[in-house]
């Protein structure tokens, strides 16, 4: 066989055998969830919060922990967003390319990368700073640096792939920059700007270390902004940590439920985004 | 007569390459002025600076003065939005804005607040939108159809719409670069037809690299030559007598 034969053979065979572990791991992990958790899932575990000695075996819910969950992803998102999309739009519309913006998408960058315990570590010394407790509006904050620089690079890309064309059709019919992010960007860019809202928001609420100071742990459901709140990834922790199989099975059960609201939120997200997508011009 | 335009001494640069050089010319007031020479002469670049969108572009520089009817675009406490409100552009692509295509023909209105004296609610800004559909010859291919998604009408009528668009705020001057060079010839035709109608009470500059078009649009042109303007006048005249060595040997296709 000649060089460039073995060559292209011996790639394709790396090619998809990386494709087969990430796959397998994938289907392993889902397998996983699924066999050991959906046995152990039924209504109670939607419906009721944990009952005395429920981390015993015995009976109640998690629906502490998926309010709780839901309360601090949405209010992290939102609160991510109203930062998040002043910044993508003034990164793409107003600042011209400077050695600031750079230095801005350098950070961001970083910040994505940090562990979510170094975001748990600061938001905790912000909240005594504050005099605040662990609380569900301290994790929302937690929750809303965490998807921060998610959010902005995600938004900051879709925004980059609006073609130059359209920005000067709006400025050539006298409008200002405000006039064509508000009312030309955001309509072009919308199924955009809501993946990378639903990406932030996924990694929000399946984050563990970062609430696990900031929002506390409850097994009251959340009624106050100022109370502690439980959270799914801590559910899941701390029912895996217990020695007794039937705890950790409902451990496998949360991720499952995990699992299903993101799965729920991106088949929203999506129609949604095809709804917007009537306008959009390519 | 008045030149509606004056340019005075234009030199443009983009990074540390010069792309115009000390440009002096009068665009008249009324009919059609095309701009013609060969690729990268600085046709578009010149056009771009008569509405300041040149500006838009990173690492541009530009040094001189155009006068709108007497005012310099170019000096300080110029506001650019109404520049560009007066001068509005056809580009040589169409480019819808995401939205339908009555909303399209609105928007520059909305944004101006042109109808908020006149509130005779929405019906009086439909008639408005009728009317600059008909100006742009669009009228009787989406009278049914309004809401659709400007999108989904074709190359050639999105480029009617987006001269409806322009002609909503009404500008004194249009500026058209390349306005057909996407398009088949029917539709060019079409465009060029309504520019014909149009030129009677709007300034139009139109940027062509195709000759004919300049010959059967134009009524005056100026000749661009490696960002030097090399001549310009009335079209009979520098088609037919040309002064200059280079216009000549362009015009008959010797260079270029």
């Amino acid at each position: 066989m000649k060089k460039n034969k073995l060559e292209e053979s011996f790639f394709k065979i790396l090619m998809i055998t990386s494709l087969a572990t990430v796959i397998g791991s994938l289907f392993l992990i889902l397998g996983t969830v699924i066999l050991r958790g959906l046995p152990a899932l039924n209504v109670e575990m939607f419906t009721q919060i944990p009952k005395g000695g429920y981390y015993l075996g015995k009976e109640g819910g998690i629906l502490n922990a998926i309010l709780g969950s839901l309360f601090l992803a949405g209010g992290g998102t939102i609160l991510a967003l109203m930062v998040s999309l002043p910044i993508s739009i003034y990164l793409q519309i107003y600042a011209t390319r400077s050695h600031l913006v750079e230095l801005i998408r350098l950070s961001l960058d970083v910040l994505w990368g940090m562990p979510s315990i170094v975001y748990g570590a600061f938001a905790f010394t912000l909240l005594l700073f504050l005099g605040m407790r662990a609380s569900l509006l301290g994790g929302m904050i937690t929750l809303a640096f965490l998807e921060l620089p998610i959010m902005t690079r995600g938004m900051d890309e879709s925004i980059a792939m609006v073609p130059v064309t359209l920005k000067e059709s709006s400025y050539a019919l006298g409008a200002t920059r405000y006039e064509t992010a508000i009312k030309v960007l955001l309509r072009q860019t919308a199924p955009g700007l809501l993946t990378s809202m639903l990406l932030a928001f996924g990694r929000g609420i399946g984050d563990a270390a970062s609430v696990l100071f900031t929002a506390g742990y409850t097994d009251r459901l959340p009624d106050s902004l100022f109370g502690p709140a439980a959270s799914l990834p801590l559910a899941v922790f701390f029912q895996l940590g217990t020695p007794f199989p039937a705890v950790q099975d409902r451990a496998y059960a949360s991720a499952l439920v995990l699992t299903l609201i993101i799965l729920v939120l991106s088949l929203i997200s999506r129609s949604l985004a095809s709804r917007f997508t009537k306008h959009v011009v390519r | 007569m008045k030149p509606k335009i004056r340019i005075r001494s234009l030199s443009t640069w983009y990074g540390n390459q010069q792309a115009l050089r000390d440009i002096n010319a009068d665009i008249p007031a009324r009919g059609i002025t095309a701009i013609i020479g060969p690729s990268g002469c600085g046709k578009t670049t010149l056009l771009r600076c008569l509405n300041r969108l040149l500006e838009e572009t990173d690492g541009i520089c530009v040094m001189g003065r155009v006068f709108l009817d007497g005012t310099d675009i170019y000096a300080r406490g110029i506001d650019v939005t109404e520049i560009r409100t007066r001068v509005g552009l056809l580009a040589p692509k169409p480019f819808p804005l995401p939205m339908s295509i009555y909303e399209n023909v609105a928007y520059g209105r909305r944004i101006h607040g042109l109808d908020i004296l006149n509130k005779g609610n929405g019906r009086n800004l439909d008639k408005i939108v009728e009317r600059y559909l008909r100006a742009a010859g669009l009228w009787e291919e989406v009278q049914g159809r309004l809401d659709a998604p400007a999108s989904r009408l074709s190359t050639g009528q999105q480029q009617r719409l987006c001269l409806a668009r322009a002609l909503a705020v009404e500008p004194d001057v249009l500026l058209c670069d390349e306005p057909t060079s996407a398009l088949d010839p029917i539709s060019a035709q079409k465009i060029e037809e309504q520019l014909k109608t149009l030129k009677d009470e709007t300034t139009i500059v139109v940027v062509t690299h195709l000759l004919r078009q300049a010959y059967r649009l134009a009524d005056y042109v100026l000749f661009l030559w490696m960002g030097n303007l090399v001549e310009s006048g009335p079209v009979a005249q520098v088609f037919n007598h040309p002064e200059d060595e280079r216009t000549r040997a362009y015009l008959s296709g010797m260079i270029g």
